[in-house]
C-alpha cells in the first residue's frame, strides 16, 4: 500500500497544477470584485495557444502561446465589463463559448479536419536533486514539470504579496469597497485591468499545462470543466492563495483516487469517475459557501 | 502683501447629460479659515467638491493649489496636492483596520510598525484617540468618522473638505466636531465645510458661500451675513412663513372622540441576519392623525422599525397590528422602491404585486397611473415612460403617489384617486430634493395626515422631524423611547443622555 | 420616444443583426481563405434554399431552440442565470426514452406520458441547482454547469448500460416503437407534430409573462429583487425557484420531443449544444418568447447552413459558435452602452447608486412592446 503512495501523491499534484494555476489567476481577480466565468476559455485559448506556440517554437514558445491566448480571454473581458460596463456573468459565458467555437474552428482549419492528434513537444519532468530522495514525498513533489514549481513558488508569494505590500492592500481594498479605494487615490481600474489580464495569462498558462506537460496534443473542449472546477476551488480557498493551493490539492487528490480506485478493481460504472470531479465541485461549493466570505464587492455591477 | 488662496476654483463648469450641476462657478478658500459652502440639495455644493478632489472631471475651469495651476485628474492628485475630503458617506474598509485603511493608498512595503506609528502620530495630531487594529466596522460612527478625518490628515491635507460632516452625529457630537474644525483651520489649515444648515455655518465660519441651482448666489464674510441673506440666496426669492401651524392641530377638528389606532406594535424585536437584537421590546401605538417622528443615530435599529411596521420583515418576537396595505418608502428610492428600467404604469403596479392573482388589467392600471400624475404633478410624457428617464424629484413623487393612493380592490382602481392610506411608513422622504419638492413632500404629508392617515416617518434631519411630526420617539441602540418634542431632550435622548 | 418610431426600431435592429452576421460569417470566411461564394451558398441552401432544407433542417432544429430559448429567457429574465439547459435537455430526453421504452403499446397516452416524464426529468435536473441555490448560496452558473457534464455522463452510463440497445454493440438506446413517435407532419419532410407543441408553448408563454401577475412578479424580481420584496412584498426565493424549476421543465421537454420526434432513440450526442445556442436564442430575442420564435427559426437556420457548409464548402462547423458567441458580446454591450447609469459619485444624488448584489441587475432586458 505505502509503494501505492508516492504514486498517488505524484498524480494528485500533477492533476492539481493546472487547477492550482486557473485558480490563482481567478483569485486575482475575485479580491478585486470582479468574476470571470470566461477563465475556462482562458484555459481553452491557453491550451490552443500551446499547441499553436509549440508547433512553432518548441516547448517555450508553447508556453509563451499559451499565455497569449489566456491573456487574450482576458483582455476581452477587461474591455467588455470594465470598459463597456457589460454583465460580468453573460460576458465570461459568452467568452467560454466563443472560445470553444474558435479553438474548435482554428484547430480543424490549420491543422485539419480529420482530427489525427498531433504532437507537440512536451516538457518532461525535471528532477530536483536531493529533494527527490526524501522518502515517499521526495519522488511526488519534486520530479515534476517546471511549471508545477512555478505553483509551488507562486502561491506563497501571492500570499505574502497581499498581506505586505501596498499594492496588495489595495487589492484587497477594491474587492471590499471600490469607493474607499478610489477615494483614497488608488486607480481602481487600472488594478482590475491588471488583474483580469494577469488571470486570464495564469488560466492561460494552466491549458498550457494540459497540453505540454500531459496530454501532448490538443483535443477540442479538452479543459473540460476545469475552469469551472478553478472557479470552485477559489471559494473552497476562501480567496486566500494558500486556501487555493490546498482547494487544488483536494481535487486532485479526488481525481487521482479514482484510478487508484479503478486499479483496485472497484466494479463501479466507469462514468461515476469521470462525473467524480464535477459532483466533487457542487458538494464543495455547497459546504463552503456559507462559511467562507466573499469579497464584499465581489460581482456587484460596476 | 496678499498671499494666494489655499485652494482656487476657477469658473468650473458640469454639465451632466442635460443637467447643469456647475455654471461658471469660482471659489477661494484661504488658509486660517472654515469657509462654509451652503446651499440646498442639489445645488452643487458636493459636485464642486467632488471636483476639487478629482472624482469628477469639470467641463471647463481650473484649480490652483497655493498659487500654481494643478491639475487634478483624481483623488491621488488631489491627495498629492494637500487636499482631503471627508465624505458624506464614509469611504472606509469596514472589514479592515484603522492602521490599514489609513496606509490605504501608499507604496511599497506595508510594515505593520511603521502603520502603527503613523496612527499614533495622526492621532496625536488631531487629538483623536485611534486604535490601529481595531476593525472600523466595530466603531460608533462618530468615531469612523473621526477615522475618515484621521485618513486625510495621515495623507498631510492642508486643505480639508467636510461633506455634511454633521449629518450623522448627535447634537453634542456635531458641536464637538464643528470645535474641532474651527481648532485645524486656526492651526493655519484651510477648511471647506459644506452644509445646508446656516446655524452651523455661521457659529464656525469665517467666510460663506451660497451655490443655487450651479451658480454662486452669494458669498461674503459670516459675521457680515444675516440669515434672512443666507436663506434667500439658498431658495431664490424671500421665505415663505413656516408651515408649522399646520402641524400642532389635531388630526381632525370635527372629530371629538380618541382617534382610532392603525398602527400597534408590542414588544416586538428584529434580529439581523447574524443573530444580533437591531430592535428589542419595541412597542408603539400610532393612531389616525397622528405623525410620529423617530429620530436615532444611524444603525440605531430605524430601519428595523421602520420595515417591522410597514410588513416588509420578520419580527423575533412580539406582535404587530396594521392595515393589510400600508403604504412604505425606504429610503434608498432607486435601489428599493423603483424598477428603473421599467415603465411608470408597471412601477405603480409593482405596488402589492406579491398579492395579485390572475391577469394584470394593463389599461387601467395605465389610467390609475395618468390620475395619480396628475395627482402629485409628476413631469413624464407619459404613463409609459421609462422610470429611468424621469428626475430625482419626480420619481420620488411618484413613489410617493403609489404608496400613499392604495388601489380599492387588487387590480382594480375605482375613480381617480383613492383616500389616503390608512398607514404610512417613511424613511429620509425629502433625501436629495430641492426645497420647491421638499415643500411639496411635506404639504402632501400633512395633507394624508389631516385625511386621518397614521404616518410613521424617519429622518436623519433632525429639524426635519422636529417641523413635521405630532409625536417623537427616538431610538437607541435598539431600545425604542417616546420623548417630548424638544430639541434638547430629543439630542440628549439619541445619545442615552436621557 | 414617439410611439411610430419605436415600433419601428425592433423590425430594423433584427434585419440589422441577420445583416451583421452574414457580413461577420463572410469576412471570417474571407480571412480564413475559404471559398466565400460557395460557402454562402451551402448557407442558404443549407438553411432555406429549399423546402426540404427549410421544413427538415431548420425548423427541426427550430423546434428545441425554442424550446430552449424559452427556458433560458424565462431563467434570465428571472435573474437566474440558468447556463444547465443541455444538461436539462438531456435529462429530458433520457426521461422520455426511459418511460417511451416500457410503456410501448399505450399509442397516444404512451406519447404524452413520456412527454411529462421527460419534463418532470428537466424540471427535477433544474431543481438540484435550484436547491444548490437556494439552501446553500451556490451561484448556479457553476452548478449547471457541473450537473450539464454529470448528465453527460448519466446518459453515457444509460446507454451502455441498462437502455442500451439488445445486440450491445452500439452506445445508444433501443429505438422506441412506432406507436411512441411524434408524427411527421405531411409534406413536410422530416418536421414533426413538436413544431405545434413549441409554438403552443412559446405563445402561451408570452401572453403569460404580458399579462399575468406571475409574469409581472417574475419580470420585477428579474429587475430589482430589492425592490420587487421591499415595494411589490413579493416573496423573491418563490418565483426565483419557481422560475429555475419552470426552466428545466422547458428544456426537458425540448429533449423529450427530440427522442420521440428526430432520434427515436438516446445517445450521447442527442444536442449538438442547443442548451448553448439556447442564451444566444434568448439575450438576441430580448428573453421575450414571442421573439424567441424567430430567433429560434433564425439560429435553427445558421445551424442547418452550417452543416451544409462544412459539407460543401470544408468550413468548420464550429464557425457558428463563435458567431454566436460574438453575437451575444454585441448584445449585451449594446444594452449596456444604452442604459449608462448616472456616473459615480457627485451626480447629486446617492453615491452609490445601484449597489445590490446580483450580477443581473447591471444588464437591462429590453421591454417586451
Amino acid at each position: 500500500m505505502i509503494d501505492a503512495l508516492t504514486p498517488f501523491l505524484a498524480a494528485t499534484i500533477r492533476t492539481a497544477t493546472p487547477l492550482a494555476l486557473a485558480a490563482l489567476g481567478e483569485l486575482l481577480v475575485e479580491r478585486t470584485g470582479l468574476i470571470n466565468i470566461g477563465l475556462e476559455g482562458a484555459v481553452l485559448a491557453g491550451a490552443f495557444g500551446a499547441l499553436a506556440g509549440a508547433t512553432a517554437g518548441g516547448v517555450a514558445g508553447g508556453y509563451a502561446g499559451a499565455m497569449l491566448g489566456g491573456l487574450l480571454i482576458g483582455a476581452l473581458f477587461a474591455f467588455c465589463v470594465l470598459v463597456l460596463r457589460a454583465d460580468q456573468i453573460i460576458t465570461g459565458m459568452a467568452l467560454t463559448l466563443f472560445a470553444v467555437g474558435a479553438t474548435g474552428t482554428l484547430y480543424r482549419a490549420l491543422y485539419g479536419a480529420s482530427g489525427a492528434a498531433l504532437h507537440a513537444p512536451t516538457s518532461g519532468p525535471w528532477a530536483i536533486p536531493g529533494l527527490t530522495a526524501i522518502p515517499i514525498v521526495g519522488e511526488a513533489l519534486f520530479d515534476q514539470p517546471a511549471v508545477t514549481y512555478l505553483v509551488y513558488l507562486l502561491a506563497p508569494l501571492l500570499a505574502w504579496w497581499m498581506a505586505n505590500t501596498h499594492a496588495g492592500l489595495a487589492l484587497r481594498a477594491i474587492g471590499e469597497r471600490p469607493d474607499a479605494a478610489a477615494a483614497a487615490g488608488v486607480a481602481v481600474t487600472r488594478v482590475r485591468t491588471l488583474a483580469v489580464l494577469a488571470g486570464g495569462a495564469l488560466g492561460g498558462l494552466a491549458g498550457g499545462t494540459l497540453v505540454l506537460a500531459q496530454a501532448g496534443t490538443f483535443v477540442e473542449n479538452m479543459s473540460a470543466g476545469r475552469g469551472f472546477i478553478a472557479l470552485a476551488i477559489v471559494v473552497l480557498g476562501r480567496w486566500r492563495p494558500l486556501g487555493v493551493a490546498l482547494g487544488a490539492l483536494l481535487f486532485g487528490a479526488a481525481s487521482a483516487l479514482q484510478f487508484a480506485f479503478q486499479a483496485m478493481g472497484w466494479g463501479a460504472p466507469y462514468q461515476i469517475f469521470l462525473a467524480a470531479p464535477y459532483l466533487l465541485t457542487l458538494a464543495a461549493l455547497a459546504g463552503a459557501m456559507g462559511r467562507a466570505r466573499a469579497p464584499a464587492a465581489l460581482g456587484r455591477p460596476l | 502683501m496678499t498671499t494666494a488662496p489655499a485652494l482656487a476654483l476657477e469658473h468650473i463648469s458640469k454639465r451632466f447629460g442635460e443637467v447643469t450641476a456647475l455654471q461658471d462657478v469660482s471659489l477661494m478658500i484661504e488658509a486660517g479659515q472654515v469657509h462654509a459652502l451652503l446651499g440646498e440639495n442639489g445645488a452643487g455644493k458636493t459636485t464642486l467638491m467632488h471636483v476639487a478632489f478629482g472624482m469628477i472631471a469639470p467641463d471647463a475651469g481650473a484649480i490652483r493649489v497655493q498659487g500654481r495651476p494643478r491639475t487634478i485628474a483624481g483623488p491621488a492628485n488631489a491627495i498629492a496636492a494637500g487636499i482631503g475630503m471627508v465624505h458624506q458617506h464614509f469611504t472606509l474598509v469596514p472589514t479592515m483596520t484603522v492602521a490599514e485603511n489609513l496606509a490605504l493608498g501608499g507604496r511599497g512595503l506595508l510594515r505593520q510598525r511603521r502603520l502603527a506609528a503613523k496612527v499614533r502620530e495622526v492621532a496625536a495630531a488631531t487629538g483623536f484617540a485611534l486604535d490601529p487594529t481595531t476593525m472600523v466596522e466595530t466603531l460608533s460612527v462618530g468615531a469612523q468618522q473621526r477615522v475618515e478625518i484621521a485618513k486625510a490628515i495621515a495623507r498631510q491635507a492642508r486643505i480639508l473638505i467636510l461633506d455634511e460632516p454633521t449629518a450623522v452625529l448627535a447634537p453634542g457630537d456635531a458641536d464637538e466636531l464643528l470645535r474641532w474644525t474651527r481648532r485645524f483651520a486656526d492651526a493655519g489649515n484651510a477648511v471647506v465645510l459644506i452644509t445646508h444648515k446656516l446655524r452651523e455655518a455661521r457659529a464656525v465660519a469665517d467666510r460663506v458661500t451660497v451655490l443655487r441651482r450651479g451658480r454662486v448666489a452669494y458669498s461674503g464674510a459670516a459675521a457680515a451675513t444675516t440669515i434672512h441673506e443666507l436663506t434667500t440666496a439658498m431658495i431664490g426669492h424671500e421665505p415663505i412663513a413656516s408651515q408649522d401651524a399646520a402641524r400642532n392641530h389635531p388630526a381632525s377638528a370635527a372629530n371629538t372622540s380618541t382617534p382610532t389606532v392603525v398602527l400597534e406594535a408590542q414588544h416586538v424585536t428584529v434580529l439581523d441576519a447574524q443573530g444580533r437584537e437591531r430592535l428589542r421590546d419595541a412597542s408603539l401605538v400610532v393612531r389616525a392623525g397622528e405623525i410620529v417622528g423617530v429620530a436615532g443615530l444611524e444603525g440605531a435599529g430605524q430601519r428595523e422599525l421602520l420595515r417591522a411596521l410597514a410588513g416588509r420583515i420578520l419580527i423575533a418576537s412580539g406582535s404587530l397590528r396594521r392595515p393589510a396595505a400600508t403604504g412604505f418608502i425606504p429610503e434608498d428610492r432607486q435601489r428599493d422602491a423603483v424598477l428603473l428600467d421599467r415603465s411608470l404604469t408597471e412601477n405603480v403596479a409593482l405596488r402589492d404585486a406579491g398579492r395579485r392573482r390572475g391577469r394584470m388589467r394593463w389599461p387601467s392600471l395605465a389610467a390609475r397611473t395618468r390620475a395619480l400624475m396628475r395627482a402629485f404633478d409628476v413631469r413624464a410624457p407619459s404613463a409609459e415612460s421609462t422610470m429611468r428617464t424621469l428626475s430625482g424629484g419626480n420619481q420620488q413623487k411618484l413613489v410617493l403617489a403609489r404608496e400613499m393612493t392604495p388601489e380599492r380592490q387588487h387590480g382594480e382602481a375605482r375613480g381617480p384617486v383613492a383616500p389616503a392610506p390608512q398607514a404610512l411608513v417613511i424613511e429620509n422622504p425629502t433625501r436629495g430634493l430641492d426645497v420647491r419638492a421638499t415643500a411639496e413632500v411635506h404639504a402632501r404629508l400633512h395633507a394624508a395626515r389631516a385625511a386621518g392617515a397614521a404616518i410613521v416617518m424617519y429622518s436623519s434631519d433632525l429639524d426635519e422631524v422636529l417641523a413635521t411630526a405630532t409625536r417623537i420617539v427616538v431610538l437607541r441602540a435598539g431600545t425604542l423611547q417616546e420623548v417630548p418634542l424638544d430639541r434638547d431632550a430629543v439630542g440628549r435622548a439619541m445619545l442615552g443622555l436621557a | 420616444m414617439r410611439p411610430s418610431a419605436r415600433r419601428a426600431w425592433p423590425v430594423l435592429i433584427a434585419l440589422g443583426t441577420v445583416a451583421a452576421i452574414i457580413a461577420a460569417i463572410a469576412l471570417l470566411l474571407l480571412v480564413g481563405g475559404y471559398d466565400v461564394p460557395r460557402s454562402i451558398d451551402a448557407l442558404w441552401t443549407g438553411s432555406i434554399g429549399s423546402w426540404y432544407a427549410l421544413t427538415s433542417a431548420t425548423l427541426v432544429r427550430a423546434v428545441p431552440l425554442m424550446l430552449t430559448g424559452c427556458a433560458i429567457a424565462i431563467a434570465f429574465r428571472a435573474g437566474v442565470f440558468n447556463i444547465g439547459a443541455e444538461g436539462q435537455l438531456l435529462a429530458g430526453g433520457a426521461g422520455a426514452t426511459a418511460v417511451a421504452l416500457t410503456l410501448p403499446e399505450a399509442h397516444g397516452l404512451a406519447v404524452v406520458l413520456a412527454l411529462a416524464a421527460g419534463t418532470a426529468a428537466g424540471a427535477g435536473w433544474a431543481g438540484i441547482a435550484a436547491v444548490l441555490r437556494e439552501r446553500f448560496g451556490v451561484l448556479e452558473v457553476i452548478s449547471t454547469i457541473m450537473l450539464n457534464f454529470v448528465a453527460l455522463y448519466v446518459v453515457s452510463f444509460l446507454v451502455r448500460g441498462p437502455l442500451q440497445e439488445p445486440t450491445h454493440a452500439y452506445p445508444q438506446s433501443s429505438s422506441i416503437s412506432e406507436t411512441v413517435r411524434l408524427a411527421h407532419v405531411p409534406g413536410a419532410g422530416r418536421l414533426h407534430v413538436g413544431i405545434v407543441i413549441a409554438l403552443g408553448i412559446t405563445i402561451a408563454l408570452g401572453w403569460l409573462m404580458r399579462h399575468t401577475a406571475a409574469g409581472f412578479r417574475l419580470t420585477a424580481v428579474g429587475e430589482n429583487p430589492t425592490a420587487a420584496a421591499s415595494a411589490g412584498e413579493i416573496d423573491v426565493r418563490r418565483v426565483t425557484a419557481r422560475a429555475f424549476v419552470a426552466s428545466g421543465a422547458l428544456a426537458g421537454l425540448a429533449g423529450a420531443i427530440e427522442v420521440l420526434g428526430v432520434t427515436y432513440a438516446l445517445y450521447e450526442d442527442l444536442s449538438p449544444g442547443y442548451g448553448y445556442t439556447a442564451i444566444a436564442v434568448a439575450l438576441l430575442a430580448g428573453l421575450d418568447p414571442w421573439r424567441v420564435v424567430i430567433t429560434a427559426l433564425l439560429f435553427g437556420g445558421l445551424e442547418a447552413g452550417a452543416g451544409a457548409m462544412q459539407r460543401d464548402a470544408g468550413v468548420p462547423s464550429t464557425l457558428v459558435s463563435v458567431i454566436e458567441a460574438l453575437l451575444i458580446l454585441g448584445v449585451v454591450a449594446a444594452q449596456a452602452l444604452r442604459v449608462r447609469r448616472p456616473r459615480g459619485v457627485g451626480a447629486g444624488d446617492d453615491p452609490r447608486a445601484g449597489a445590490s448584489h446580483s450580477a443581473s441587475d447591471s444588464a437591462a432586458w429590453e421591454s417586451p412592446s
